[in-house]
């Protein structure tokens, strides 16, 4: 579904990703992760058109992306969340995603439009009502509705970008189960860029390792997880991230240390 | 004694109601440049000077080629609507992400262009399109009919705004975009495509008042100097962006201008005005309803 070739992109003289190449299969939920700064955000900017890559390919169903301006992609079928919800706060809740719905997909209609809202609304279990306003939601509730905006533009192919930064451990869960039923009902495909390794382990098919720049490992979720380089990279860097390896290797489900 | 204040009365409540019919029309013109500047953070130096073009269609469309109003008016508001899409398209948004200083030279730039262009195209004298509308009299007060149909013909363009802005998508992603030009992009939306139908928009509000302005004053290159300025203080005043704001504004600056007329000669009365602006810059410098920090 989603061939990417040799990406690289450069800022000046700092290469924030030295060709990287990956596939996504039709239906499956591949997980992205890798330290602060080894170039997970970078590769979904270049995903969703908001830079061009340096060099490489981004081919989606056959058609190449790099280049394509960011509404382009999105009307090709490719939605994106942000890991810092980004809601337009002067509208309410439903005009947000009816927003999305009405411009994201190829026929501009408001009767599809406002049903799109709607279904995505109802998928993540937020209020359909027309008024709600966005200031009254929580932490969870703006992920939510980050979610329902790019749900409504009716994508193929979802980037959800560190979805779950600032939740509880139960709607860490609740958020990953989401994921998963996005795909089982809705039949999108997704890749989910995200620190906390273990609740995501739990859901995807494959997961990609990503250290300055370079893929260092690609793989199912158990044989990613006893990768000597990833175990390297995460055990100096990152002390939160080692026990989600650990939980992900079968080990007693340590929950991060607070 | 008695019918002194009989007599005043009258003439305080003829200056009151035209002080409402030309805070009507100065509410129009508000709107337009508040429309540019709230959704695309520009300023247009040089908008009094499109409303000028339009006012010259006007009376080519009309005078000089007899066409009858309701034709010509619709065709000069289109004219000035193109306009505006043409200025943000050749002179805007190769700036969008200069500093704003940049900006505004630019469009003062326009500014002289049209100017001298007017001057050369149509010359210097003043034209009149020449439609006398009577004086509608009610009991022993004067009202121009020209003044009425320039304040409903307002209230109408205000209203076809506000709906299309409250009631379609495409006025919603006018009204949202101004917060997060990047998550716009990311819904789907063409961020060009929104300014440029803002700019043609703001155009069109721009062509209607010179459709309205043309029946009461004469046409000439240099008329945008005597609409331009007010219109920026009543904007500035409301808080330059704040479509309510600039509303209250526009009827506030009104009455003062009238009621100060009515007390003294009409010069007076935007003496009244502007000096009253210059102390509500002091009181309050971010406009009328701006929220306290």
């Amino acid at each position: 579904m989603l061939v990417v070739e040799g990406l690289v992109k450069r800022f000046g003289g700092f290469t924030a990703v030295s060709g990287v190449s990956f596939k996504v299969d039709q239906g499956e939920i591949l997980g992205l992760i890798g330290p602060n700064g080894s170039g997970k955000s970078t590769i979904f900017n270049m995903l969703s058109g908001t830079f061009p890559p340096s060099a490489g390919s981004i081919r989606f169903e056959g058609h190449e992306l790099s280049g394509l301006a960011p509404h382009r992609i999105i009307n090709r079928g490719i939605g994106r969340t942000f890991q810092i919800p980004r809601p337009f706060r002067r509208l309410s809740i439903f005009e947000n995603v009816a927003l999305a719905g009405y411009f994201g997909q190829n026929r501009h209609s408001r009767a599809r439009a406002e049903a799109s809202a709607e279904r995505a609304l109802g998928m993540v279990g937020l209020p359909t009502d027309r008024g709600a306003p966005v200031d009254g939601l929580g932490a969870a509730g703006l992920k939510k509705l980050e979610l329902a905006k790019a749900l409504a533009t009716g994508p193929k192919l979802l980037l959800a970008d560190e979805s779950l930064g600032g939740l509880d451990e139960a709607e860490m869960d609740q958020a990953a189960d989401m994921l998963r039923k996005i795909r089982d009902e809705l039949g999108i495909t997704i890749i989910w860029v995200e620190h906390i390794m273990g609740v995501l382990m739990r859901v995807v098919d494959r997961v990609m390792v990503l250290d300055h720049g370079e893929k260092i490992a690609e793989g199912l979720p158990h044989e990613v997880a006893h990768d000597p380089r990833v175990v390297e990279v995460y055990l100096g860097t990152d002390a939160h991230a080692t026990q989600a390896v650990a939980a992900a290797r079968g080990g007693p489900a340590a929950g991060p240390g607070r | 004694m008695e019918s002194f204040l009989e007599i005043f009365d009258i003439y305080l409540l003829e200056a009151v109601l035209n002080g409402i019919l030309l805070g009507g029309v100065l509410a129009l013109l508000a709107l337009g440049l508040n429309l540019i500047f709230g959704v695309i953070d520009v300023t247009w130096i040089c908008y009094a000077e499109l409303i000028m073009i339009g006012m010259y269609g006007m009376y080519y469309l009309f005078s000089v080629y007899h066409l009858p109003y309701w034709v010509a008016a619709p065709l000069s508001i289109l004219l000035v609507a193109a306009l505006g899409a043409l200025l943000h398209f050749l002179v805007i948004e190769p700036l969008l992400s200069s500093p704003p200083i940049n900006q505004l030279l630019a469009t003062g730039g326009v500014l002289f262009f049209l100017q001298s262009f007017a001057t050369v195209a149509f010359g210097i004298e003043f034209r009149n399109v020449g439609i006398k509308l009577p004086i509608l009299a009610v009991g022993e007060m004067n009202f121009s009919y020209a003044r009425l149909l320039a304040f409903g013909a307002a209230l109408v363009g205000m209203v076809a705004v506000y709906v299309f802005m409250r009631k379609t998508y495409v006025g919603t992603a006018i009204r949202a975009i101004a917060q997060d030009r990047q998550i716009m992009a990311l819904m789907g939306v063409d961020a060009r495509r929104i300014y440029l139908i803002t700019s043609a928009i703001g155009g069109a509000l721009a062509g209607l008042a010179a459709c309205l302005l043309v029946l009461m004053y004469d046409v000439h290159p240099f008329i945008g100097l005597s609409i331009g300025p007010i219109t920026f203080l009543i904007c500035v005043l409301g808080g330059l962006g704040n479509f309510v704001g600039g509303f209250v504004a526009s009827f506030l600056f009104a009455e003062i201008i009238s009621l100060g007329g009515l007390f003294s000669d009409l010069e007076w009365g935007y003496v009244l005005a502007f000096g009253f602006f210059i102390l509500m810059m002091f009181v309050r410098p971010a406009g009328l309803l701006a929220r306290r920090a």
